[in-house]
């Protein structure tokens, strides 16, 4: 509902110009290039003119195939089975110069499950892609949700009226202070394998019990380990947004729900939460956006490794676009990136408004009588 | 201190006002915060050239290493390349295909005597040419062979693939030793390729087919790189060897305080174990894998960048740099290779009897260049990552068939680089 | 959780203060692990990160390493680099940024929606994959200074300043604040005949302690560990910043331990002393929001 007092085409131009055109010159232009870059064959450095080479570097990254391997069978036509393991034909027979199968050529297995005494298998034309796509997502799940509610745990602890409390939210604000690079770094000693500082410390703990874990080097807790970090270090700057949330709800409200004697889930579901809802909408976007931008951790800490269970897109752009000299292949990870968040944070746009708006109604109508 | 070349280069603009004819030249230099000799010696050599004519100014900036290669790479797309580049040996190829160098022009007679590694040639020409060489060696103690009766191997008699898993196998039995060789598998980047391609090639495969530069296809996936890659895999699953979250602090003192028996390392950190271990140090030839031993060659070398408008200043520079008491003064400030022998008897190390002798003899005698093509700064990339992944218990053939596959897209995607 | 009448007695006290400090232990570890470390020599580093040692300043401790980063590195010039750089952007930040956002909440003009769209979109691409058709860019960009009109911007403070002064983020703050504000309060200064500038200064801003402090830090933070563009558009020494310096120590064979941990509690000190600045707005701010609600 636009009144008389709030329309005014010129002022609004004016003051949205500045902001606005920055952004176009130094993002918007440069994406739409690097969108243009995606369907080419563009290099950082080469002699060779630019083509036009159309959905190319999307369909080598995205193609996939799915192959059906049939077990080595003996004279008889039964299975071999050696070790207790029905034996298959190598992967490579079909998918390395193999006419009969043309549309396997050049893929690798990606994963793989068994139905029956056969194997389906599930191939991808740039495995280390669907990898990172993979690890992204997973990260971004992770992540988003565990950091939110922790940082919102910090907040109600931090929330208190006690002496020397800007002193600990000082502390637990230090490691956003403290650099994503600085920080990875920090953390490549803790996760030092062998007689590292965290499995040092849980030996300590456990008096010796614990074995010492390869953090960083096993697939299994890489990826984790980078989570745990990520948390550690991203929570403190989101316990401080929650903050400024929780500051603005109105002290009224907290002693009228005193008043009526409600328990302390009550009054934290009925007056907290509900009061939190635009920096909750805030909080979850930010925090998914910065998962999905994920770089700095993996650069310095594990380049991708062991065996691409840390590869993550943004990495995947970088490595390609700068290190492999790859602009259209680079571009082209940047621009999936973009539809994919583009895609979620519709989602939870969409998912977030009604509730928001019809909560915003409600509270109005509460403040008001 | 470090204010040295801002203020060098301000007192120089101030006196190239005074003599009107002087033209500046810039050049970028990779070694930013280097705390040994060799970022002073390369201003040294910058200011005595400056002091030794009156045409031209050289004007240095430095970067850190890990950032140089990005920093050409950003300034060529954006036109803004000095006049000399220095540059390491095998991604040379890349940068002249790509237009960012051009030819030496330099009277090759000039480079006669010169050890291979540090002459770069593309296409025919002489693009680059190095101050110094660097090689590696197996670094050990000769107590710890002789304990364990283990053959201490020479140039002319180096270990065989049998003798070289023996030994490994024997010292790791004795429990003295976390592990029994030290590979350097916290150094990422360039040192997979430059330390380990070699292995490669001794078992009788490469990155990719030197003969067309067309292909990797049956050199890095054959037989024999996957006897290789076999081989590879079975050092870490053998506990042979530390694998790749190796601690870079491990890599940097652990043969010192004895948690490996033997490194293989290159003669820039040899020094330290000299001191350390005296006559007790010994630095042994690359083992015979069957295909003769071979150990990576060339180091940074200077070039004259494809943009200069002064490819005359820039030479003149390198020339004066190409001078026996430079390689020497590099070789006695670093620990590096001096390129010629008459260098070589002119240094504290390298000279008949010196402590790193030796490493001049294994340039000489295994010294082979990785791959020269524009291609090898992707192959590189391509082959650190297989044998990553393979040390970390990938598919052998799978994973050097995908590396493979890599390569040769990225060969065609670039019209054949230029071969 | 009682949030606003304080219940100080006895063991309950004791307990928070016990929940408080464990919390704390976890978030500041790692930096006294670098404090610590910075001022022990290499070896000793090393050998006590297996064991509580390396928490604590035990051992041969100086302030070697320190002098010996200054020696490696010209520090004092990347640190102030950074500060100028980060300092600045973070001004103009806040101004347009805030600005654009005020537009978007208080005022209606044709396109607005449709605008606002686009931008919030912007707040999803990673700068790193744009860096390369943003040098490009750059490179050609015309600018005016002291000797007239003059091409490319590399080489220069601008080139790492302006093309980061607005971004979605910083917008998307400011925006959901404004939405937080009493519409009220502006319709009646509008009535009152206040113009939208007087408006914006007068009313909002003061208003906007905690946004404003968020999005400085945000900011702060971001254009303080900006590394790879730094690297792509500056060649001098004389104007690159922090993150790029920390190559002086890292990219080494050897790797100086010490130094580098010195080299990062040096660095650490500027953001920290930023950050505890502004503490007072936040805590400042629990006053002034109670004006609202």
């Amino acid at each position: 509902m636009a009144s008389k007092l709030t329309r005014s085409n010129r002022a609004g131009w004016l003051m949205a110009v500045p902001g606005a055109g920055l952004i176009a010159t130094f993002i918007i232009i440069p994406f739409f290039l690097a969108f243009a870059f995606s369907l080419t064959n563009q290099r950082l450095a080469s002699p060779n003119p630019t083509e036009y080479v159309g959905v190319e570097n999307y369909t080598d990254l995205l193609s996939i195939a799915i192959f059906t391997l049939e077990p080595e069978r003996d004279e008889a036509g039964n299975a071999v089975i050696e070790d207790g393991e029905i034996q298959y034909p190598r992967l490579r027979k079909f998918t390395r110069n193999n006419p009969d199968y043309p549309n396997l050529q050049g893929k690798r297995e990606w994963f793989s499950w068994q139905s029956g005494e056969n194997r389906t298998v599930v191939l991808s034309s740039d495995v280390v892609f669907m990898k990172a796509l993979v690890n992204t997502f997973t990260f971004v799940i992770f992540v988003a949700p565990i950091q939110a509610g922790l940082a919102l745990g910090l907040a109600l602890l931090i929330n208190q009226q006690l002496r020397g409390i800007s002193l600990f939210r000082a502390i637990y604000f230090m490691p956003v202070v403290v650099s994503i690079v600085v920080v990875s770094l920090l953390w490549k000693f803790i996760y030092s394998p062998g007689d590292g500082l965290l499995n040092s410390l849980l030996g300590w703990l456990t008096f010796g019990a614990f074995e010492g874990i390869d953090w960083l080097g096993q697939t299994g807790t890489a990826l984790p380990s980078i989570m745990a970090m990520s948390i550690w270090q991203g929570v403190g700057f989101h316990m401080v947004i929650w903050l400024s949330g929780l500051q603005t709800i109105s002290p009224t409200l907290y002693e009228a729900a005193e008043i009526e004697g409600s328990s302390k889930w009550q009054t934290f579901r009925y007056v907290t939460w509900p009061g939190l809802r635009n920096t909750a909408v805030l909080i979850l976007i930010v925090i998914t956006m910065q998962a999905f931008a994920l770089y700095a951790q993996i650069d310095v800490m594990t380049n991708g490794g062991p065996l691409d269970s840390t590869q993550v897109l943004v990495f995947q752009a970088v490595e390609r676009g700068y290190g492999k000299q790859d602009i259209s292949g680079g571009s082209t990870i940047s621009v999936i990136l973009f539809l994919i968040v583009l895609s979620i944070s519709l989602i939870q746009r969409w998912l977030t408004r009604e509730r928001s708006s019809s909560e915003a109604v409600a509270r109005k109508k509460k403040e008001r009588t | 201190m470090k204010m040295t070349p801002i203020l060098a280069a301000l007192l120089a603009t101030g006196v190239a006002g005074g003599a009107a004819a002087q033209t500046e030249l810039s050049l970028w230099y990779h070694g930013a915060g280097s705390a040994n000799a060799e970022e002073a010696l390369v201003n040294q050599l910058v200011e005595e050239f400056n002091a030794s004519q009156s045409d031209w100014n050289v004007v240095i900036e430095t970067f850190p290493q890990g950032a140089y290669n990005d920093a050409v790479g950003a300034a060529a797309l954006a036109g803004e390349l000095p006049d000399i580049l220095d540059v390491d040996g095998p991604v040379m190829p890349n940068w002249a295909w790509a237009g960012y160098m051009q030819p030496l022009g330099i009277d090759e007679a000039k480079l006669e005597g010169y050890l291979p590694g540090p002459i770069g040639r593309w296409n025919g020409e002489v693009y680059s040419v190095g101050l110094w060489d660097a090689a590696v060696a197996m670094t050990t103690r000769r107590s710890t062979l002789e304990d364990n009766g283990i053959r201490v191997p020479t140039i002319d008699a180096p270990w065989s693939l049998e003798e070289f898993n023996d030994a490994l196998a024997t010292l790791a039995a004795t429990g003295d030793y976390e592990y029994p060789l030290d590979l350097g598998m916290a150094w990422t980047g360039e040192w997979y390729p430059y330390a380990f391609s070699p292995f490669l090639q001794s078992f009788g495969g490469d990155i990719v087919d030197r003969s067309s530069y067309a292909t990797a296809e049956g050199v890095l996936n054959g037989d024999e790189a996957i006897a290789f890659g076999e081989w590879w895999q079975g050092l870490f699953t053998n506990g042979y060897a530390p694998g790749t979250s190796q601690d870079a602090a491990d890599r940097d003192v652990g043969l010192l305080e004895g948690k490996y028996a033997i490194a293989w390392n290159g003669n820039w950190a040899a020094l330290p174990v000299v001191e350390a271990f005296g006559d007790d140090a010994l630095f042994l030839p690359a083992p015979d894998f069957g295909n003769g031993p071979t150990i990576g060659a060339a180091s940074w070398q200077f070039g004259v960048s494809g943009t200069s408008e002064n490819p005359d200043g820039a030479r003149a520079f390198i020339e004066f740099a190409l001078q026996d008491r430079w390689f020497s003064a590099f070789s006695d400030g670093t620990g590096l290779i001096p390129v010629t022998s008459s260098a070589a008897a002119d240094t504290a190390n390298y000279t008949d009897g010196g402590a790193l002798e030796v490493f001049y003899d294994l340039s000489k005698a295994q010294a082979l260049v990785r791959p020269v093509t524009p291609g090898y700064l992707v192959q590189a990339k391509v082959f650190e990552k297989a044998l990553a992944d393979i040390a970390n218990g990938a598919d052998v053939a799978d994973t050097l068939d995908a590396a493979v596959d890599e390569i040769n897209e990225d060969i065609d995607a670039n019209s054949g680089y230029g071969h | 959780m009682a949030l606003v009448t304080p219940d100080n007695h006895g063991l309950r006290l004791w307990t928070r203060y016990a929940v408080l400090v464990l919390v704390a232990i976890i978030f500041i570890f790692p930096v006294v692990f670098m404090a610590m470390s910075s001022l022990k020599p290499d070896q000793q580093l090393l050998s006590d990160t297996n064991s509580l040692r390396a928490f604590l300043p035990v051992g041969d401790i100086s302030f070697q390493n320190y002098s010996d980063a200054f020696d490696r590195a010209p520090i004092g010039v990347f640190v102030f680099n950074s500060v100028v750089i980060t300092g600045v952007t973070v001004l103009f930040t806040l101004f347009v940024c805030s600005l654009a956002a005020f537009s978007f909440v208080f005022l209606d003009w044709a396109g607005k929606g449709l605008i606002f769209s686009i931008l919030l979109a912007t707040l999803i691409v990673p700068y790193e994959t744009i860096f390369i058709p943003m040098l490009l860019m750059v490179s050609q960009l015309p600018w005016i200074g002291a000797e007239g009109l003059e091409w490319g911007w590399l080489n220069t403070y601008r080139v790492q300043i302006i093309p980061f002064i607005a971004d979605g983020l910083s917008i998307f703050l400011f925006v959901q604040y404004f939405k937080d504000l009493p519409r009220e309060l502006i319709e009646a200064s509008r009535v009152e005949g206040a113009s939208w500038w007087t408006i914006y200064r007068r009313v909002v801003m003061p208003l906007s302690g905690p946004v404003i402090a968020t999005a400085a830090i945000l900011k702060f933070l971001f254009m303080y560990n900006q590394f790879l563009w730094p690297l792509m558009v500056v060649q001098a020494e004389e104007i690159r910043p922090v993150m790029v310096g920390l190559g002086y120590f890292t990219d080494q064979l050897n790797v100086p331990w010490g130094e580098v941990m010195a080299y990062l509690t040096i660095i650490t000190i500027p953001v920290l002393a930023f950050y505890l600045s502004l503490q007072r707005v936040f805590i400042a701010s629990v006053a002034s929001t109670g004006v609202k609600g």
